[in-house]
């Protein structure tokens, strides 16, 4: 057992291998513990930090769960009213053509409230990211329905399950927006796998990559956990999303740039 | 030689702005505002001085996108008609929250719902006690000729960084659509994204090694901090009322009976107090051009001069409840309004008031 560390040995410099982004700030994260979210935050500012565009970067936060965003991620940001975020963006990248400009969404703000706005940015192909957060649930608010929300799932406001007859359909607004010729590349990833991590890695460096092109908007969903409001822990809650989110949302690009 | 020039009250303002330095403008189609996106679009701001011009999906994408470029540093504005200022109502709100500077141009049209497309001044209690929720003000500009139009763009915009604050123009269908002569001045440049951070400091930019990170926000869940927060929007209010009031009299000196009236109802009494003084009726008129700060302090001074005060709006009488609390009670003050879209005559406000005060 003598060649595992003591914790003062693993907090030594000399054996650090891996250190939080300096663009994540000390504020402690306010989400459940297990939440997708606090991963999805780390990648992004990640790639901000190895692309050193944090002085060209301006973020948008939403409305639900990440509405604090900004005081995780250390850049300018400005906080928009519940679904407007890509409105808000469409505004700033307009006047500043030559900085990164992102959104970051959940479900309930991005594919209810924000519908139009989200549709009609991506339709004149903005040149901003939009980073999706769709957890299938309005975690912010208590866990109630979203436009996401699995058929037969039991959330707050679907207490017997989501009855298709009455309350609709997932909406995969993702697969929606692909089909218009103002995004440039639409993806779908998770947080919840080292392996996972990797690949949502990649598609915001795309992104980000890609909004030097100036043609067309860069979509990425990343499918997470809300273990709160679905009542699990963050392991059954992971394991729930695979037998169950993924056949909805399958994992992997759907639209890939022409480059 | 001043450049002089025969316009719309809508183009007259489109024309402002592009000479007031603007940065962006973000509209949706509606009666009678029509024009200014047109105009815009027509001129190609774009190749004439760098000023985007963008047709949104509706008045609430509008708003949003000029929240997002305020938040920026840039000077940026909306326009739109009463329905569609109904719906700015929550971008109002959150740019009153996060203390931003912009230009809004209401084209008044009578309601409530879809209403008229002709002239209304039924807008005002919306304007100028706060459309939106939350304790907050905008300062309301009130033109009453397409010379004010065009001068409230640069007047707007000033007072808007000033106080950081929204500025609204508050217009009706007569002003925005009529034709009159405009003195145009020399345009004001375009601000550089460098001046914007040295005049801007609060302007999410991009966060430079210099300073902290910028962030635009209404949201403080502390109770504690958000009362403070507005606390200081509250001392900001009341401070541009003590320093912003604007308004105009027309034969007030001796008068014995006041017209109060505000933009196109304005012009209506200009006409019935000339008529009035042919008659040998000492009347005058105080026209507010600010109705948010509202000249209270000059009515309450006229109070203790004139016999009664004659209200007239385009309304079911929304103003006169601050002339009657500006007066409190010092005079008589009564309220006549058309509604609809009509537009009252010169002779049938002036018999109104020798019915309520002469004849009486
Ligand atoms: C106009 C408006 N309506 C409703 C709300 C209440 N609200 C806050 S967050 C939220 C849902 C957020 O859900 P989602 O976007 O899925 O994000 P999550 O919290 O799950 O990350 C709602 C309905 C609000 N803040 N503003
Ligand atoms: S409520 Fe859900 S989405 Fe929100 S922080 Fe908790 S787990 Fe994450």
């Amino acid at each position: 057992m003598n060649d595992i560390l003591t914790r003062e040995e693993i907090i030594a410099p000399e054996n650090i291998v891996y250190e939080r982004t300096c663009l994540l700030t000390d504020c402690a994260l306010s989400y459940c513990p297990g939440c997708g979210h606090g991963t999805a935050h780390r990648l992004i500012m990640e790639t901000i930090e190895e692309m050193n565009i944090q002085s060209e970067t301006i973020g948008v936060a939403p409305v639900g769960c990440s509405v604090l965003a900004y005081e995780f991620m250390d850049i300018d940001m400005q906080q928009a009213a519940h679904g407007r975020a890509p409105a808000v963006a469409t505004g700033i990248k307009r006047l500043y053509p030559n900085k990164f400009v992102f959104t970051y969404q959940g479900d309930g703000d991005l594919a209810a409230i924000g519908t139009g706005e989200t549709l009609h940015t991506c339709n004149r192909g903005e040149n901003i990211a939009i980073f999706f957060v769709n957890n299938g649930i309005y975690g912010m608010t208590g866990g109630q329905m979203a436009p996401t929300t699995l058929p037969g799932m039991k959330t707050a406001t679907s207490p017997f399950g989501r009855d298709t007859a009455s309350m609709g359909y997932p909406l995969k607004i993702t697969e929606l927006v692909a089909q218009l010729p103002g995004t440039f590349y639409v993806t779908r990833q998770s947080v919840h796998t080292p392996a996972n991590v990797r690949k949502t890695k990649k598609a915001i460096e795309k992104a980000f990559e890609y909004q030097k092109l100036n043609r067309g908007l860069c979509f990425v969903e990343i499918v997470s956990n809300c273990n709160s409001g679905w009542k699990m822990t963050p392991q059954e809650s992971n394991d729930w999303m695979e037998a169950n989110m993924f056949p909805t949302y399958p994992l992997g690009d759907i639209k890939l740039p022409k480059l | 030689m001043k450049e002089i020039r025969l316009m719309k009250g809508n183009e007259a303002i489109a024309e402002g702005v592009i000479r007031a330095g603007c940065d962006g403008y973000f509209g949706y189609p509606i009666t009678p505002q029509s024009e200014v996106l047109e105009y815009l679009m027509a001129t190609a701001t774009e190749q004439r001085t760098g000023m985007v011009t963008l047709q949104a999906e509706s008045e609430i994408a509008s708003i949003h996108m000029v929240y997002g470029g305020a938040a920026a540093g840039k000077r940026v504005m909306t326009s739109s008609s009463s329905p569609g200022i109904s719906l700015m109502q929550e971008g109002i709100s959150f740019m009153a929250g996060t203390e931003l500077p912009c230009l809004l141009l209401n084209v008044v049209r009578g309601g409530p719902g879809l209403g008229t497309i002709q002239p209304s001044q039924s807008d005002y209690f919306q304007s100028v006690k706060g459309g939106g929720h939350g304790d907050y003000k905008m300062i309301v500009l009130a033109p009453a000729s397409v010379q004010e139009m065009y001068d409230f763009a640069k007047l707007g915009f000033e007072l808007a960084f000033k106080h950081r604050i929204q500025v609204m123009v508050l217009s009706d269908g007569a002003i925005g659509q009529m034709m009159e002569k405009v003195e145009l001045d020399d345009a004001v440049p375009r601000w550089s994204d460098e001046e914007i951070v040295k005049l801007h400091p609060w302007a999410t930019t991009g966060k430079t090694p210099d300073r902290e990170r910028n962030i635009i926000t209404s949201l403080d869940l502390n109770p504690v901090k958000q009362e403070i927060i507005n606390q200081n929007l509250q001392k900001k209010f009341r401070h541009i009322e003590e320093t912003e009031v604007r308004f105009e009299e027309f034969m007030c000196d001796d008068a014995e009976y006041l017209f109060v009236a505000y933009g196109s109802s304005a012009r209506v009494c200009q006409k019935a107090v000339a008529i009035g003084r042919e008659k040998g009726i000492k009347v005058g008129l105080l026209r507010p051009i600010t109705l948010f700060p509202f000249p209270s302090k000059e009515l309450a001074r006229l109070a203790k001069q004139v016999k009664g005060m004659q209200a007239i709006e385009m309304s079911a009488g929304q103003m006169v409840e601050d002339v009657r609390l500006a007066v409190n009670g010092a005079v008589p003050v009564e309220h006549y309004g058309r509604l609809g879209g009509i537009i009252p005559a010169p002779d049938e406000v002036l018999h109104v008031l020798e019915q309520n005060f002469i004849h009486s």
